[in-house]
């Protein structure tokens, strides 16, 4: 938690703290290694890699936020509408679901990034498309256990409209593996920033971002292997961060779970 | 004369078994009317058909058909947003009090929601209300902000009623309400129930396994056996005076408190358990478990007639098994 928040606070204030901008190139210092004045040493331009990374924050945070709220958006109606509703409209978009689910993500995302054309926010939107078959199943099925509940029957015998019954009794309930999804998803979608960017689909050069930075460290590794291991452990903690948000955001949204 | 308050009439309920190969009959033709005020009571076996019925009389599952009549007209016919207004009319309270409360609602919002719902008043006073309610079914105020997992059984079966309450309905169907309980908290809740009727003029649809319980509280007592109802008569004469073989059975299988050796009716053990309701028997669907059947019970379902004022059965030979 501690981690995030001083993660945001870096990704908001990136050009006031980073010692570099991030495209400054010194082509007579390349592939540094760490030192005083280059904290994490540079990049194979000579960039300091401290700075690009710090300037990579709230590029990769945006990226990794806009496709799992993409996700979430079309994911999470259409889920609830198929397990609540159920018959012909749960075939049609369970069918729909199986038949996204059977591409490779990357593929998918590749395609679709070509129809809506390249650049990170559009690459994000089509990663968010590609994640959203996964919620809306999880969210199905759990509207499925879920609308079964006495309490929903109670809920309709007072009357209650169908969006009630669906905003009240069946989300609430149903979000928790949901809120856990979502966290995790938000570290793959770092992970597909980084293929994306990688592939000259998301970020495009300069700007820097980690799965950017991770990708150029690469075509270096057997000279600067040190090089991989600032963009790599950023996304692997922050990573970390979102799944340790997600356990605390379950816990604390189950009342059960509370002590007293 | 007025319409009945809750009528039913030849209403069957049919589910597609898991494979969809056969029809599970629930309810397969039952009739009869519940009158303002009273206590109509259902016995029956498990899977003899008696939720169903329950959900059926308060619009939670759609006869396939045959009829529920609401103070004589189907509601079914209603427009949505007309059925949606009746409803309140007809509430339903169930056996289990823990899954029937939203596990993320307090208690103070599960029992104001049904006047969130109506959308009458300000929220200040629906949760007034909503207090006095907890209060009315004797639970202090401070339970309003727990959880229900925080509420014993017995606490969240009085949650349960206080929420059904605050509608002020007419009809309310208690089915199997006290089968979760523990037996030192059963009494309490029933008299409570007896005590709410008084108050709120409530008619109920007393659905249970509990022959003891519905004896208790019932003023007409049916029995139901696979589906169907077997015998129906005031609560009085089914309970001293049974005539249908199966109610005679039920009966005896009631323990009583003295000693064996003092016992005057001897228990009558049905062989066998309830037949599939896929495929019930010919004719007399009790027939394979009866203890005086004979070949005209397989051949032809006897007729539902009246043997005394008010009082039904369905059997070709009433009165032929006695416990004593």
């Amino acid at each position: 938690m501690v981690f995030l928040i001083a993660l945001f606070a870096l990704a908001l204030t990136a050009p006031v703290v980073a010692p570099f901008a991030p495209t400054t190139q010194n082509v007579n210092n390349t592939l540094a290694e760490p030192s005083l004045q280059h904290l994490l040493g540079t990049d194979d331009l000579g960039r300091d890699v401290f700075s690009r990374l710090i300037h990579g924050a709230p590029t990769t945070l945006y990226a990794s936020f806009l496709a799992v709220c993409v996700a979430c958006v079309l994911g999470i109606p259409v889920g609830l509408l198929a397990g609540f509703l159920g018959g012909w409209v749960d075939d049609a978009i369970s069918r729909v679901i199986d038949t996204l689910l059977s591409f490779p993500a990357i593929v998918l995302a590749i395609g679709v990034t070509g129809a809506l054309g390249i650049g990170l926010t559009n690459g994000m939107i089509s990663v968010g498309i590609v994640f959203s078959p996964q919620l809306a199943r999880l969210v199905r099925a759990q509207t499925l256990v879920v609308k079964q509940e006495l309490y929903v029957d109670a809920a309709r015998c007072f009357g209650a409209s169908l969006w009630r019954i669906i905003l009240r009794h069946i989300m609430p309930n149903a979000i928790q593996p949901v809120i856990v999804q979502i966290t995790l998803l938000l570290a793959v979608a770092l992970l597909a920033e980084a293929s994306l960017s990688f592939l000259g689909l998301g970020v495009q050069p300069p700007q820097p971002s980690w799965g950017a930075m991770l990708a150029r460290a690469y075509n270096y590794m057997e000279i600067a292997p040190e090089q991989m291991y600032a963009p790599g452990l950023a996304i692997m903690f922050t990573a970390l961060a979102f799944n340790t948000l997600g356990e605390a955001l379950r816990v604390a949204l189950d009342p059960t779970a509370k002590r007293r | 004369m007025t319409a009945p308050i809750l009528a039913a009439r030849d209403l069957r309920i049919r589910f597609p078994t898991q494979d969809g190969q056969e029809t599970v009959k629930a309810v397969d033709g039952v009739s009869f009317d519940v009158e303002a005020g009273e206590t109509f009571g259902v016995i029956g076996e498990s899977g003899s058909g008696k939720s169903t019925l329950g959900r059926a009389a308060v619009c939670l599952l759609r006869p396939t058909s045959g009829e529920v009549l609401h103070r004589g007209g189907n509601p079914y016919l209603l427009p949505s947003k007309a059925l949606r207004q009746q409803r309140r009319d007809y509430q339903i309270i169930f056996q289990d009090p823990n899954a029937a409360l939203n596990p993320r609602m307090r208690i103070v919002d599960s029992i104001r929601e049904p006047l969130d719902i109506l959308g009458a008043g300000s929220r200040a006073q629906r949760t007034a209300q909503a207090m006095a309610m907890l209060e009315m079914v004797g639970l202090r105020a401070e339970f309003g902000a727990r959880y229900p997992h925080e509420l014993s059984g017995g606490q969240k079966q009085r949650v349960n009623i206080a929420r059904v309450l605050t509608v002020r309905p007419k009809l309310v169907v208690c089915d199997e309400v006290v089968a979760a309980l523990d037996v030192s908290i059963r009494a309490d809740i029933l008299n409570l129930f007896a005590s709410l009727q008084g108050e709120f003029g409530l008619t109920y649809l007393f659905i249970t396994h509990d022959i003891g319980v519905v004896s208790h509280v019932s003023s007409r007592i049916a029995v139901m056996y696979l589906g169907r109802f077997m015998e129906l008569g005031p609560a009085e004469t089914i309970t001293h005076r049974p005539l249908h073989p199966y109610s005679v059975a039920l009966l005896s299988a009631e323990p009583t408190p003295l000693p064996s050796a003092m016992r005057t009716g001897k228990r009558i053990v049905l062989q066998g358990e309830i037949p599939s309701p896929t495929a019930p028997p010919s004719g007399c669907r009790f027939r394979t478990r009866c203890p005086v059947a004979r070949d005209a019970c397989a051949e032809t379902e006897p007729e539902w007639r009246e043997v005394s004022t008010g009082h039904f059965i369905a059997c070709h030979f009433p009165g032929s098994l006695a416990a004593h």
